[in-house]
């Protein structure tokens, strides 16, 4: 049994050590917004946070979060994640929509840690994060606005 | 492809009368309950609440709400409100330029068009009549808004009336509104679908949860058509463990003995393990040694299938395209000869391949995230051993199509592994590494062109496209006398005025597996035929942009669009050194467009600088969606052009991941603009329009860049690389 916080509730859950947090809460807690794209923590649709700090869930191993924090699209919420997600409906981010738990989880990690990225801050912290659609520009501009809205 | 437009429309005026009526109320119609259903196409509740059941399925194109704004423009409703349901298969919901009920092809909002809005009139129509017999007075007086019928003071909701309509005859014809009576259609609307996907509410195929569903990880031959021999999952898989000091078992326990493990099956094309939790099936997996038979597709590789293109290259093929006599001009004097080559290439859905299945004596129910739930039905009768119509297919919102969710595989897989388990719903989920290495590629092609000059223009032009046949492949029976429809895109529309012309087809199979990838053979094409006209255009010392124009007389559209993707680009032939420009321009999917790819930098570093489009679209029903899909349409255009491939060596697809076979990462996608051009004509595709034309803009800049002309895709492969 490993127990960690899971947006905000503590959480048990029965599975074997190794199993990746993105299946832990996929199939085990029934929490399907976070995605799975490669297994290999080279798209990062299963962005959540741990501890508040953007990170990929599909190698993440259940033993890694015992005690910890994690966050995911349906717990992430406050200032600056609202700021992101209403700039994400403003600009009209999405596409297919499914790389975009995870872009949104990683602009939100972004903005939490540094309130007005210039472009490259941005790719910087971006690039890992893929979109098949390619709604990049839109990504770039949306989290511009959040950025502006964040100051105001 | 398939329809002329002549044909369109009077399929479409039969859509939206008798027959499609007929349909909706003998089928799709008897599920709809207590509601008001005209046609197949709208649910009016009666709670007031207003459903479209969707014939196409929503990838990121914008169908859902596109195709709302046409029924509520028409219906008189507020499309925030309306509720969009996604159709079952089902006559009803064919889409006539496909014949098939298909999503792909930039279809969906050309064929619904006007069938569509027409069941949004009639619909209305019927309500109007229905107030107005309620309160006596003529229907003319009537007025219908925002889901209410008006006359004078008096107000009744459409859910008020529904019961009451369905009684009435449905009216025989309908008017529709004009281009300027529009409130809906051209204007702003945030997407119906954006919101939820913003905030991963949004339920996928991979998404679906069934009670009591298992989940089933599944290994396959990685040689393309090969079959399980034998296989063993009583003894856990031997590895190398350095720690160990040699061969030793990594983990003891057998994949049949694992904890959670309810059923290991083989499926001929490869074994699953069905366990209480995906992990678990793919642990256990893990431990299962395979024996397989690998078939002949042991003996593909990369250069076989090239050297089989070349095979072709004397064949006469399928004449798509003649005007004068191309091969005698061409005789008659030194012709400029150029042969291209496109890459094969994977679909790399952010989604991987996936499908719940459930099994039972009920038949067969299928959720899953496809653009074919036709094909669904079919694969998973025939898998199953059922009639189609004890299967029923509940289509999802799709994490990417790009054409790959138009082969149903991992549908049939799906059913054949909860065989083993009736009663229980099982999810089948690739790993990325199955779907990169068991896709249906990208074709590749090979093109021989010859041309020659009169003074500053094209006198004569030949083009022969070698290919494999998707359509031989996926639709049996459809190719006649040599004509696949979607390998002649990018030349039945050709668009320059030549004298002497002919454009011809190859079909060549080289032994793989192959799919209709976005765009298709228009990509495929347009990377040949405008990467020539550029090359012609340096051979006759003319503006690559001036010389097109000249061309394009009897063509104001296009020319149109080229101009100002040149006039917003800043288009120069002889910019600066160090500064280059590269145009293409074509017509596909009945719609115009034009490209300006700008790029800086030398010919072993190049930085992508600009891409900038024009499009005349017809009627933009949803502008900045259409806008959107440009982008989109870019960046995919950026994997066909800069350096994605797919290889194959004894078999085996040499590319397995993200890592292996690279799509474009923000920093690697420079700044998009798209100029949309204001059109009153029927509205062309858009879904695809922006991929074709990437690759021969940037390799034309290329040239202009570096004087060197790169005839191969992906061009990274002719030693540049990209910044």
């Amino acid at each position: 049994m490993t127990r960690f916080e899971l947006n905000g509730k503590a959480v048990e859950v029965d599975a074997a050590p190794d199993t990746p947090i993105l299946w832990v809460l996929r199939d085990h807690l029934g929490m399907t917004g976070t995605k799975f794209g490669c297994g290999r923590t080279l798209c990062r649709a299963c962005t959540v946070h741990l501890d508040g700090v953007a990170t990929f869930s599909c190698l993440l191993p259940l033993s890694a979060v015992e005690a910890r924090k994690v966050t995911t699209i349906e717990g992430v919420g406050g200032r600056v994640a609202e700021a992101v997600q209403s700039a994400w409906d403003k600009i009209q981010v999405p596409q297919c929509g499914y790389c975009q738990s995870g872009q949104v989880m990683a602009a939100t990690a972004l903005l939490t840690s540094n309130p007005k990225p210039s472009d490259a801050e941005i790719e910087q912290a971006m690039q890992f994060n893929l979109c098949r659609c390619g709604t990049y520009q839109r990504i770039r501009k949306a989290i511009h606005e959040a950025a502006k809205a964040l100051e105001a | 492809m398939g329809f002329s437009r002549r044909q369109f429309l009077r399929v479409s005026t039969l859509a939206g009368g008798g027959l499609m009526l007929g349909f909706a109320f003998a089928r799709a119609g008897a599920a709809a309950g207590d509601a008001f259903a005209p046609n197949a196409w709208i649910r009016l509740h009666p709670d007031g609440g207003v459903s479209l059941v969707c014939p196409s399925n929503e990838m990121g194109q914008d169908v859902y709400t596109s195709l709302t704004m046409l029924l509520s423009e028409e219906l008189a409703v507020d499309p925030r409100h309306v509720r969009v349901e996604q159709a079952p298969p089902d006559p009803a919901y064919v889409n006539k330029l496909m014949g098939a009920q298909i999503t792909g092809g930039s279809t969906s909002l050309r064929y619904a068009w006007e069938p569509l809005r027409r069941a949004g009139a009639t619909a209305r129509t019927m309500l109007v009549s229905a107030a107005a017999a309620r309160w006596k007075v003529p229907a003319a007086e009537c007025t219908a808004a925002d889901g209410q019928v008006a006359h004078g003071s008096q107000r009744l909701s459409y859910g008020e009336l529904a019961a009451e309509a369905a009684r009435l005859p449905v009216p025989p014809d309908v008017k529709l509104k004009g281009a300027g009576e529009f409130s809906l259609i051209g204007k702003a609307l945030p997407r119906l679908d954006g919101a939820d996907k913003a905030r991963g509410r949004t339920v996928f195929g991979i998404d679906v949860r069934q009670p009591g569903m298992l989940y089933a990880a599944l290994a396959t031959c990685p040689v393309l058509g090969g079959r399980v021999a034998s296989f063993d999952a009583a003894a856990p898989k031997q590895r190398h463990n350095p720690l160990l000091g040699g061969v030793a078992p990594f983990d003891a326990t057998a994949a049949e003995k694992r904890p959670g493990v309810r059923k290991i099956v083989n499926i001929g094309e490869g074994v699953a393990v069905i366990a209480d939790h995906y992990w678990t099936a793919r642990s256990a997996l893990a431990e299962i040694t395979i024996n397989w038979d690998e078939g002949p597709g042991a003996a593909l590789d990369t250069a076989a299938i090239y050297a089989r293109l070349e095979q072709a290259k004397d064949r006469f093929g399928f004449l798509v395209k003649k005007a004068g006599d191309a091969a005698g001009a061409l005789g008659r004097t030194r012709a400029i000869e150029a042969r291209y080559t496109s890459q094969m290439l994977a679909h790399m859905t952010l989604e991987p391949p996936n499908c719940v299945a459930l099994v039972s004596s009920s038949g067969v129910d299928v959720w899953a995230s496809t653009q074919f739930p036709q094909g669904a039905q079919a694969i998973a009768a025939q898998v199953a051993g059922i009639p189609p119509e004890r299967v029923r297919v509940h289509p999802q919102f799709i994490g990417g199509g790009f054409g790959r969710r138009l082969d149903v595989d991992f549908i049939g897989q799906a059913v054949a592994i909860a065989k083993a388990v009736p009663g229980s719903p099982v999810q089948l989920i690739w790993t990325r590494e199955d779907d990169v290495t068991h896709d249906f590629y990208r074709p590749p092609s090979l093109h021989l062109l010859s041309a020659s000059l009169e003074g500053a223009r094209i006198a004569a032009f030949a083009h022969k496209m070698i290919s494999p046949s998707i359509t031989n492949r996926l639709f049996p029976g459809v190719v006649k006398d040599g004509n696949d429809g979607f390998m002649t895109e990018g030349l039945v529309d050709f668009t320059y005025d030549i004298p002497n012309l002919e454009l011809r087809t190859v079909i060549q199979e080289v032994g793989l597996r192959v799919g209709y990838w976005r765009s298709v053979s228009n990509a495929l094409n347009a990377f040949a035929i405008e990467s020539f006209v550029d090359e012609l255009a340096h051979a006759a010392g003319q503006d690559p942009v001036r010389f097109r124009l000249a061309m394009l007389g009897t063509q104001p559209r296009q020319r149109a669009v080229l101009e100002r993707a040149a006039r917003e680009a800043g288009f120069q032939a002889k910019p600066a050194p160090g500064r280059a420009f590269g145009v293409a321009s074509m017509q596909c999917y009945d719609t115009h467009i034009a490209l300006v790819a700008e790029l800086s930098g030398t010919a072993k570093k190049a930085k992508l600088e600009k891409l900038t489009y024009a499009l005349d679209c017809g009627i933009a029903v949803h502008p900045d969606q259409v806008i959107a899909q440009i982008e989109g349409g870019a960046v995919t255009g950026l994997i066909n052009a800069l350096r994605s491939k797919v290889t194959l060596s004894k078999g085996r697809v040499e590319q397995s991941n993200y890592d292996s076979f690279r799509i474009p990462r923000m920093p690697e996608v420079p700044p998009i603009q798209v100029a949309l051009i204001a059109s009153a004509a029927t509205p062309g595709g858009i879904g695809e329009a922006g991929v074709p034309l990437v690759a021969p803009a940037i390799a034309n800049a290329l040239f202009s860049l570096t004087g060197k002309r790169v005839r191969s895709l992906p061009l990274e492969d002719a030693g540049v690389t990209f910044v």
